[in-house]
C-alpha cells in the first residue's frame, strides 16, 4: 500500500490503493498455477522472503441471497488456499485462491507483496498481472461471444387473431 | 440398537481389494483421469459438489472415480473430506446479478434486457441416442457472436420488481446467518436454515416434491421467472486485510420461481417467489429447490400447510441424502445381538399364543 503517492487526503487516497490492490489480487487469483509459476521463473533479481503464514488449506463458506437480493443464506463450502509473506525491506502480502494449491497461493502472496513496492510494480505488472488480465479477459470475451450465439427470439403465436 | 462385532477382518480387507480390482475393471481399458472426469461428466462432477456441499472440481472428480459413479457414495465422500479442513469463515454474499451469463432463459417475459440466451442446454435436444458420441470425433466448434450489447443482464425478478407485483426479496444483514454444519437443525426453521438443507438436499427427493406440489399437493402455481447460468465472483474479507478479496469464480445456477398468491391480511394480492441456487450446472435442482422452497414458505405467507412439500419438518429432516443413505444402509451391518433379542421374544410370544389357543380349545 503506497501511501507516500498521495501525501494530500489520505481517505480517498487509501480506498483507491486497496481498490488497485484488490484488482491486482484477483487476477492472481484466477490465475492457472503454471502461468504463475512460468512468471517466476522468467523473473530476474527474484526477492528473498519469508512466511508469516506457511501456506495451508481450509474452506470458506460461500453465501447466498434468498431471490437474489434478499436474507443470506450458506449454498455451500469451496476449498481456499491462503499465504503470507514478507520480504526483506518490510513489505507483506497476501495469497488467499481458490483451490488447494499450496504453491498458486504461495506466489499470489510474493507478487502480491512485490506489486506493492513502487520500485517493481510496473516489472511485476509487465511480467505478470497485466497479461494474465488480458487472458481473462479474453476468455470471458469468448464465453459471452459463445453465448450470444445461442440467443433466441421467441414469436408467440396467437390464434383467432 | 446396534452393538458392536469383531472379526473379519481379513475377509473386509480382502473385500476391499476386489473393491479396488473391480473399480479399475479391465485393465486392457484405459484408465480415466479426474481431468476426464471433470470436463466430460461435468454433470456429475456439479451434482457432487453441489450436494456434497463444496466447490471443488478437482476432490468431485475423484470422488466420482472412487465411487465408481455412484454419486450419492460420491457425496458422502465429499462431506467426510470437508470436516478434515478448517474454515476461514464465509464469503461476502455471492452477486448472481454481476453473473457472466452463459445461459439465460424466462419462461414468463418474452422480451427481456440481455434477451433469452439457451446456451449449452438439453433443451430442443430430441432426445435420441447420438452414435457418433460412441466413435471418437471432435464435435463441431461452437458458434461465436459479437455481443451486441455486453451490458450486464439484470435479473427478470429485479426488472419486474419495480411495480410492486413481485414481492420484494430484501436484505435483512443484521440478523445472523443459520448453519446447519454447525448447529443442530430446529424446527421452525426460518428460511437461511431451510434454503441451506435445500441447498445440499438430494436432488430426486426434491425433485420429487416439487413435482408433487404441480400435481396438486399444495399447489402454487409456478412459473420459471428466471433461470441462469454462469460464473460469480466470491468474495471474502480476510481479518488480517480488512477489504474483500476475490478468492475466483464458481460456477452457479439460478433459478427464480414466480407464484400466483392471492393476498393476505398484511400483503396485498401479488407474484411470490421460490429460490433455487446451486455450484455447477444443476438446473433440474435449481427448479426443484425454487417449487419446494415457495411450498415451504406457505406458514408464512398465511397459507394452509396440508401437503408433504409444505410439510417442513417432513421436507427438511428427509432431504439429506448422506443422512438418509446412512440410516437405510445401517441396516446391512450385522444386527445378530439385536435380532437375537427380537427372537427370543417372538418365539416367546408364540408360545404363549399358543397356550392361549389350546386352553381355548379345550374349554369349548
Amino acid at each position: 500500500m503506497n501511501m507516500t503517492t498521495h501525501p494530500q487526503s489520505n481517505e480517498p487516497a487509501k480506498s483507491t490503493a486497496t481498490d488497485t490492490r484488490r484488482a491486482w489480487m484477483a487476477v492472481l487469483a484466477k490465475a492457472p498455477t503454471d502461468a504463475l509459476v512460468r512468471a517466476w521463473g522468467a523473473m530476474s533479481g527474484k526477492p528473498a522472503y519469508r512466511h508469516l503464514r506457511r501456506p495451508e488449506t481450509g474452506l470458506v463458506m460461500v453465501r447466498g441471497r434468498a431471490g437474489g437480493t434478499g436474507q443470506r443464506f450458506n449454498l455451500g463450502e469451496m476449498t481456499v488456499s491462503r499465504c503470507a509473506v514478507a520480504l526483506e525491506n518490510g513489505i507483506v502480502g497476501h495469497g488467499y485462491v481458490a483451490g488447494r494449491d499450496h504453491r498458486k497461493a504461495e506466489l499470489a502472496a510474493i507478487f502480491d507483496a512485490l506489486l506493492q513496492d513502487s520500485d517493481r510494480r510496473a516489472e511485476v505488472e509487465a511480467l505478470v498481472t497485466r497479461p494474465l488480465s488480458e487472458a481473462q479477459a479474453a476468455r470471458k470475451a469468448e464465453r459471452r461471444r459463445k453465448a450470444a450465439a445461442t440467443r433466441v427470439e421467441f414469436l408467440t403465436m396467437v390464434r383467432d387473431r | 440398537m446396534y452393538v458392536a462385532v469383531k472379526g473379519g477382518e481379513r475377509a473386509i480387507e480382502n473385500a476391499h481389494r476386489l473393491l479396488a480390482e473391480e473399480r479399475r475393471g479391465d485393465p486392457a481399458v484405459p484408465e480415466l483421469t479426474l481431468a476426464q472426469i471433470d470436463q466430460q461428466l461435468a454433470h456429475a462432477v456439479d451434482r457432487v459438489m453441489t450436494e456434497g456441499s463444496l466447490y471443488d472440481r478437482e476432490l468431485a472428480a475423484l470422488a466420482v472415480k472412487q465411487a465408481r459413479g455412484d454419486l450419492i457414495e460420491a457425496i458422502f465422500l465429499l462431506r467426510a473430506y470437508r470436516t478434515t479442513l478448517p474454515r476461514f469463515g464465509a464469503s461476502e454474499p455471492v452477486d448472481t446479478g454481476e453473473m457472466v451469463v452463459r445461459r439465460r432463459i424466462s419462461a414468463t417475459f418474452k422480451d427481456i434486457p440481455g434477451g433469452q440466451v439457451l446456451g449449452p442446454t438439453f433443451d430442443y435436444t430430441h432426445r435420441l441416442l447420438d452414435f457418433t458420441l460412441a466413435a471418437e470425433g471432435a464435435p463441431v466448434a461452437a458458434a461465436e457472436e459479437a455481443e451486441q450489447s455486453v451490458a450486464a443482464m439484470p435479473r427478470v425478478t429485479d426488472i419486474l420488481g419495480r411495480d410492486g407485483l413481485f414481492e420484494a426479496e430484501t436484505a435483512e444483514d443484521d440478523a445472523p446467518v443459520g448453519d446447519v454444519t454447525r448447529d443442530p437443525l430446529e424446527f421452525p426453521a426460518d428460511r437461511d436454515l431451510r434454503l441451506q438443507v435445500l441447498a445440499r438436499g438430494d436432488e430426486g427427493f426434491l425433485l420429487a416434491l416439487g413435482y408433487s406440489t404441480q400435481r396438486g399437493y399444495g399447489n402454487n402455481h409456478p412459473f420459471a421467472g428466471e433461470i441462469r447460468l454462469g460464473e460469480v465472483d466470491v468474495e471474502f474479507v480476510p481479518e488480517e486485510l480488512g477489504f474483500p478479496v476475490e478468492l475466483g469464480e464458481v460456477t452457479v445456477t439460478e433459478c427464480q420461481m414466480v407464484n400466483q398468491f392471492k393476498g393476505s391480511a398484511t400483503m396485498p394480492p401479488q407474484f411470490t417467489r421460490g429460490y433455487g441456487l446451486t455450484f455447477g450446472h444443476c438446473e433440474r435442482k435449481a427448479m426443484s429447490m425454487a417449487l419446494v422452497d415457495r411450498a415451504l414458505r406457505a406458514r408464512e405467507l398465511g397459507e394452509e400447510a396440508a401437503a408433504p412439500a409444505q410439510d417442513e419438518e417432513f421436507v427438511l429432516a428427509h432431504a439429506d441424502n448422506v443422512q438418509a443413505t446412512g440410516f437405510v444402509e445401517h441396516l446391512k451391518l450385522p444386527h445378530y445381538v439385536d435380532f437375537q433379542a427380537e427372537l427370543v421374544m417372538v418365539r416367546a410370544m408364540r408360545d404363549a399364543a399358543e397356550q392361549d389357543n389350546s386352553r381355548k380349545v379345550a374349554a369349548e
